[in-house]
């Protein structure tokens, strides 16, 4: 079943057009990749799904989970089961993930009509979801991305997305700045959640993520298009001749 | 006296031989203020002639006194002869309970969410309730009796314990202080009293909740506190005024007196009403609020939450005289629209070994103006004084303003002083970040805000913390997007 349907989607930012007619379909319980060199639009189009207003949607559609999701507003979009791990997540002073967490857990299942977690309840469940990316309760008391290292800040990313449950997550280079251990966590944490009824979107530029969060399918995003799909096969074919080919290839097209 | 004040003073006995005479019937004072109001109101309230000539003093006195202007707040000036200075609730005989209290003023209390007998039965809370200046319910006075713990309104106070009244009224505010604590002392209304004899830890939280009912009416409370030598007592303040078009003003007066040995922590969540969108109405809050550590090792602490009122200037301060003394002030002051806030404190080191910390925390938002003002003062003989200071200004949009003005006089080299100050914004960033995890942005905003002021919500009573939180979010609603 398709849970994310995007039509020729093109956006602007600051007047510039940076997505230019994107087309693509997510079904439940697939694994998708985009790929592309910098500066490409992948975080354009993860923040356009999720509803960043700095962003114009200038043409196009995008049905998610049935929904006009170009219509909903960010956080109900959230709400519905969206979700994006930052590139670079945001500090906020003085909230602790905890608290941050416990708020946004209660919002998302009352939009869903479940009932609203109590202190012990939600407690029970984190410590579930903590053993998932290996992180230290010690962290989830401290405020949210405050003085967090890289590292840190991308497995408490996931650590959400665990809380959270989302039918879609779009993980915008989850992997860049992690050592290996830490990809490993990440991509066990990202692999454990993986269920028949969601889907996953792993932005990346670099395949060695692609080696732990199997992909069933490659995109190939290049100045706002993406001009090839295929397989994980793709990735290793990308990872050994770079992007050069795909440029030349759109040149000469 | 002066020639004008001589000619001022022939005009308005002049007015009152052809103007109105008194009648102890009414329920209030006619506008306007002169000797005679004052008498008006000392004889309503039957108090004794030296209280009487008290008020005629700070009268007289603040007649020749000017309404200060270098706060960072722009006002319309306020008319003095155009307010009434004192109005009763519509209520003539005297209450032996809380079911006796007239349903009206219970229903309103009710709507404020400070139900008496929810107050009575669940929280341990006593509630001493001021409507338009005259105290309508005090409960659990019983079992603070049989401490030796006094908590009344300031008229029974003057009337059953006079001795302590006249021993510590203007002790630590004189009348003389200043414009509005002058006037306060002219007019004061009625207000809270509160002893807390040697030794005794007082078991519950005593409250007050303030309201300013009746149109055209200044409320001018007077509250006086006393911690005998070893004493403890945690006193809470609430504040709240319905909507008015017309500006009112708010001239209270609060003293606190701390014994050898003694605490007390003073805890204010003040919500008058700040205006409309544009501006129009609200409460001008010009309050004096002062305590002393008289004694060897007492402490007093502030903590403030300030959401409303149009134009706030408010500085409760700590007098250290006491040696080992500690004064502290946690403030957390939001405003939004067209509000203006310039509050602080003022620690004024004279004992040895003295500590104050002063922690304060702005929000702003709006077209509104906030900031702090604080002096930490260290004289000659204080020895080893100690301050810390940290001043945090948070913004939500550009068209508000942060200000802070921090002054600092230090006469004794052994002194400690330590000032921190940061100034950020709530970024459209944060705000998409938690939006994107299912939060709206007056959530967000909320959130973000209660992270910021955390340190001083901390400090509140567990069920003001609550309602302080949700004050925070409630002034900042639509105040972004
Ligand atoms: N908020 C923004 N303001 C201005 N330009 C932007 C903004 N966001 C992205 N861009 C531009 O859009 C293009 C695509 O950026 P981005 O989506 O971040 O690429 P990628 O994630 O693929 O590296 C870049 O040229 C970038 O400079
Ligand atoms: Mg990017």
């Amino acid at each position: 079943m398709s849970l994310l349907k995007i039509e020729n989607l093109k956006a602007s930012v600051e007047g510039q057009q940076i997505l230019k007619g994107i087309d693509l379909e997510v079904n439940a319980g697939e694994v998708h990749a985009i790929m592309g060199p910098n500066g490409s639009g992948k975080s354009t189009l993860a923040s356009v799904l999720a509803g960043r207003e700095e962003y114009e949607v200038d043409e196009g559609k995008v049905l998610f989970d049935g929904q006009d999701l170009l219509e909903m507003a960010p956080e109900d979009r959230a709400r519905a089961g969206l979700f994006l791990a930052f590139q670079y997540p945001v500090e906020i002073p003085g909230v602790s993930t905890t608290n941050f967490l416990k708020a946004a857990v209660n919002q998302v299942r009352q939009y869903r009509g479940l009932p609203e977690l109590d202190a012990v309840e939600f407690l029970k469940i984190m410590k579930e979801k903590m053993k998932l990316v290996e992180i230290d309760q010690s962290l989830l008391r401290r405020s949210l991305n405050e003085g967090f290292s890289g590292g840190e800040k991308k497995r408490n990313e996931i650590f959400q997305m665990a809380m959270l449950e989302p039918k879609l997550a779009i993980l915008d280079e989850t992997d860049s700045g992690l050592d290996i251990d830490a990809l490993r966590i990440v991509a066990h944490g990202v692999n454990a959640l993986k269920s028949p009824d969601n889907a996953t979107i792993v932005i990346t530029h670099y395949q060695r993520l692609l080696d732990y969060i199997v992909p069933d399918h490659v995109h190939v995003l290049y100045k706002g298009k993406i001009v090839k799909s295929g397989d994980k096969e793709l990735a290793l074919e990308l990872e050994e001749k770079g992007y050069d080919w795909i440029k030349e290839e759109q040149v000469s097209a | 006296m002066s020639k004008d004040d001589q000619i001022l003073e022939e005009f308005t006995s002049k007015e009152y031989e052809h103007g109105w005479s008194v009648d102890l019937e009414m329920d209030q004072a006619p506008k306007g203020l002169n000797e005679e109001i004052i008498r008006f109101i000392s004889k309503k309230k039957e108090e004794p002639e030296w209280l009487l000539e008290w008020r005629l003093k700070a009268f007289r006195h603040w007649q020749q006194m000017h309404e200060p202007t270098w706060a960072n707040v722009t006002y319309q000036k306020v008319d003095y002869q155009d307010i009434i200075y004192y109005a009763a609730p519509k209520q003539k005989k005297k209450l032996n309970s809380l079911d006796e209290v007239d349903p009206e003023l219970r229903e309103t209390f009710e709507k404020l969410g400070i139900s008496l007998e929810e107050q009575k039965r669940l929280t341990g809370v006593a509630v001493d309730a001021v409507l338009d200046s005259v105290s309508v319910a005090t409960t659990f006075k019983e079992t603070l009796a049989e401490l030796g713990i006094i908590f009344c309104s300031f008229s029974e106070a003057v009337k059953d314990h006079p001795d302590l009244v006249r021993q510590y009224l203007g002790s630590v505010v004189p009348p003389t202080d200043n414009f509005f604590a002058a006037l306060n002392s002219a007019v004061f209304s009625d207000g809270s009293f509160c002893y807390i004899p040697k030794g005794v830890h007082c078991p519950m939280e005593l409250s007050t909740y303030f309201r300013i009912n009746a149109a055209n009416t200044g409320q001018f409370e007077r509250t006086l506190i006393i911690a005998d030598e070893g004493a403890y007592v945690s006193y809470l303040e609430g504040c709240t005024a319905p909507m008015r078009d017309e500006n009112q003003l708010h001239a209270a007066v609060v003293e606190i007196y701390v014994h050898k040995d003694a605490e007390v922590k003073y805890s204010t969540v003040q919500n008058w009403y700040p205006g409309d969108k544009e501006g129009k109405g609200g409460i001008y809050n010009f309050v004096t609020k002062r305590g002393i550590c008289a004694g060897d090792n007492a402490k007093l602490s502030w903590t403030q939450v300030e959401t409303g009122s149009a134009v706030t200037w408010k500085y409760p301060s700590c007098i250290l005289k006491g040696d080992n003394s500690i004064g502290e002030f946690y403030s957390v002051a939001v405003t939004n629209n067209h509000q203006q806030a310039d509050t602080g404190t003022k620690m004024i080191h004279l004992g040895k070994n003295t500590k104050s910390r002063i922690v304060s925390k702005g929000i702003s938002a709006g077209k509104s103006q906030n900031s702090y003002r604080g002096l930490v003062d260290i004289s000659k003989r204080a020895s080893n004084a100690r301050n810390f200071s940290q001043c945090d200004s948070l913004l939500l949009g550009s068209d508000c303003g942060a200000h802070t003005f921090p002054y600092i006089q230090v006469k004794n080299h052994s002194a400690q002083v330590e000032h921190e100050a940061t100034t950020s914004k709530i970024g459209e960033d944060q705000i998409f970040y938690c939006n994107q995890r299912g939060l709206d942005t007056e959530e967000a905003i909320a959130l973000i805000v209660n992270g910021f002021s955390k340190e001083v919500l901390n400090k509140l009573p567990m069920e003001f913390a609550v309602e302080a939180q949700k004050l925070l979010a409630l002034t900042l609603e639509g105040s972004v997007g």
